[in-house]
């Protein structure tokens, strides 16, 4: 291949600037981490409070978290991307849809990690639900003959050992959300991809450039994977679940 | 394990030189039988799909010439030739690595790039500037402070952006689009106030809107870009047909025939004049062929 390789172009400077392009990658890997750290609080609190939601002995209350998941996971991440950001505003008041267009602060950020926190809020509330499903009935009814509200009974009983079931598929999704959050450079949020495409217009060594992002994806997604195996450790209840590694 | 893994990928990485070694774009032409264009899909007018999916446009018509000259070169006149179609992103790695032999697009011509790849002479010349609202009342770059300008990713114009505004102490909000039509879209809602771009793709987006009269290209030229035909690097026998060919077209005013063509009259695919004279700095280098990068203008 007639390729000019060139590793040291991460400490060279950019075209129009003081900075390297390694200052670029470093940047783009904290707007990766800040969009996917965002996006994971928020999946994790609304896909376990829709989560127990579906399990509800209520039937208008569980059908609200059925349609919350169905309206989620149907549609592709990079499409609700667009949704938000290019479809939502139209819809606002105009002064408002202005605002949101022109001054909001942050406004690619806040809308990349809303959507992608939506997003895996399905998919987290989809694991939440079989967690609580394959609990024993008796854990349910146990709680209630000792005198728990219904709001106790998940507190206490049902979700502190269906969250410990429910870790391992968790840590994927947890993987997935920086994986995931690629897709934000399609709406200009200056992440690790954006200024892969960025380094790899400016300096034409893209092969260089896309395995430096290619290793910075896999530490992130590993580095996530071993934090969840540590909380798996450090949370499990002897004799709960069996020990499989 | 580790061990014969290691192997394996120590073969892999000793066979792909192997496969992947040169020896002439035109040997490799005669070999197979057949040349590869690269071609874009929407960088009007210089290179894009028609109606029925065929590449068309002011240099996909050089190109046809260059290939003319290597069947008559070769003695070739059945050669096959193929369409891949190339981005921004991918047409450098496809022409290093053979799988294009010729990229017919919107390549602007630099320092950077003549590490990986050759140009032939400069045949259109793009001047950076800004699309807007006429209803906006922007005139100037200077009156950008403050308000959203967008732009599109894995471009020149980020940079240049930045530049001038460093340079002039300006500071506006860049948002950006991941491709021209994205970009172009934020500038229609009103999350831009202005985009900047080569104005050939400007004009070509602006007639192709939904409402062209409502939008006009302004402002200070950015950066002036040659903007040229790809080969690989390091090939002077493939090289020399290609300048000669083109050099040929400026010196017989076939080059000024193909511009009118499609810069001054109706193109498909809505029959739109994009109205576009040449520059003065296209002028001379049709005078005067050259493949000198942007950092020389």
């Amino acid at each position: 291949m007639n390729y000019h390789w060139n590793w040291g172009v991460f400490g060279e400077q950019v075209k129009a600037g003081e900075e390297t392009y390694l200052d670029w990658l470093i940047t783009g890997l904290g707007w990766t981490l800040a969009v996917s750290l965002a996006a994971w609080l928020l999946a994790l609190l609304i896909g376990i409070a829709v989560g127990a939601l579906r399990t509800a002995p209520s039937r208008p209350i569980a059908l609200l978290g059925t349609a919350w998941v169905e309206l989620f996971r149907n549609i592709p991440l990079l499409v609700q991307m667009f949704l938000w950001f290019f479809v939502v505003p139209e819809f606002l008041p105009p002064d408002w849809g202005l605002w949101v267009k022109q001054e909001m602060p942050a406004k690619e950020f806040a809308t990349a990690a809303l959507c992608l926190g939506f997003f895996t809020s399905a998919r987290v509330a989809e694991q939440v639900r079989a967690g609580i499903g394959s609990l024993p009935r008796g854990q349910r009814d146990a709680a209630l003959a000792l005198g728990l509200t219904l709001p106790q009974a998940y507190r206490h009983v049902i979700l502190p050992q269906a969250l410990r079931i429910v870790i391992p598929p968790l840590t994927s999704e947890f993987m997935n959300v920086f994986k995931n959050s690629s897709i934000a450079f399609a709406i200009g949020v200056m992440e690790l991809t954006f200024q892969a495409r960025q380094m790899q217009e400016d300096s034409e060594q893209g092969i260089e450039t896309y395995l430096a992002v290619t290793l910075l994806y896999f530490i992130c997604a590993f580095t996530a994977n071993r934090g969840m195996a540590w909380i798996e450790a450090r949370t499990r209840v002897p004799g709960l679940i069996a020990r499989t590694s | 394990m580790h061990r014969r893994l290691s192997t394996t990928l120590f073969l892999v990485l000793l066979a792909v030189p192997a496969f992947a070694q040169d020896s002439g774009t035109l040997k490799k032409i005669r070999d197979s039988g057949g040349i590869t264009l690269g071609i874009r899909e929407s960088s009007y007018p210089l290179s894009y799909l028609d109606e029925k999916q065929q590449p068309i446009g002011y240099h996909i018509d050089i190109c046809n010439r260059i290939v003319d000259a290597v069947k008559a070169k070769l003695k070739l006149p059945a050669l096959k030739v193929t369409h891949q179609a190339v981005t921004s992103q991918n047409r450098i790695p496809l022409v290093s690595n053979g799988t294009v032999d010729l990229e017919c697009g919107s390549t602007t011509n630099n320092e950077a790039r003549q590490k990986q790849v050759a140009f032939a002479p400069t045949t259109f010349v793009t001047n950076v500037r800004m699309a807007v609202k006429k209803a906006s009342g922007i005139q100037s770059l200077g009156q950008l402070g403050g308000k959203p300008v967008a732009t599109t990713t894995g471009t020149t114009s980020v940079q240049l952006m930045r530049a001038h505004e460093k340079g002039k102490g300006i500071d506006f909000k860049e948002v950006y689009g991941k491709d021209h039509a994205d970009s172009f879209l934020m500038l229609e809602t009103d999350r831009a106030v202005a985009f900047v771009m080569d104005d050939n793709l400007l004009a070509g987006l602006i007639a192709t809107s939904k409402a062209p009269n409502n939008y006009a290209i302004v402002g200070e030229v950015l950066s002036i870009e040659p903007i040229a035909i790809m080969l690989r690097r390091g090939d002077p026998e493939f090289k020399k047909l290609v300048d000669d060919t083109v050099k040929g077209l400026m010196k017989k005013g076939e080059i000024d025939k193909l511009y009118a063509r499609w810069f001054m009259s109706p193109i498909p695919p809505r029959q739109v004049n994009l109205n576009f004279p040449k520059s003065e700095l296209l002028k001379f280098l049709i005078e005067s062929p050259s493949d000198a990068p942007a950092e020389s203008y």
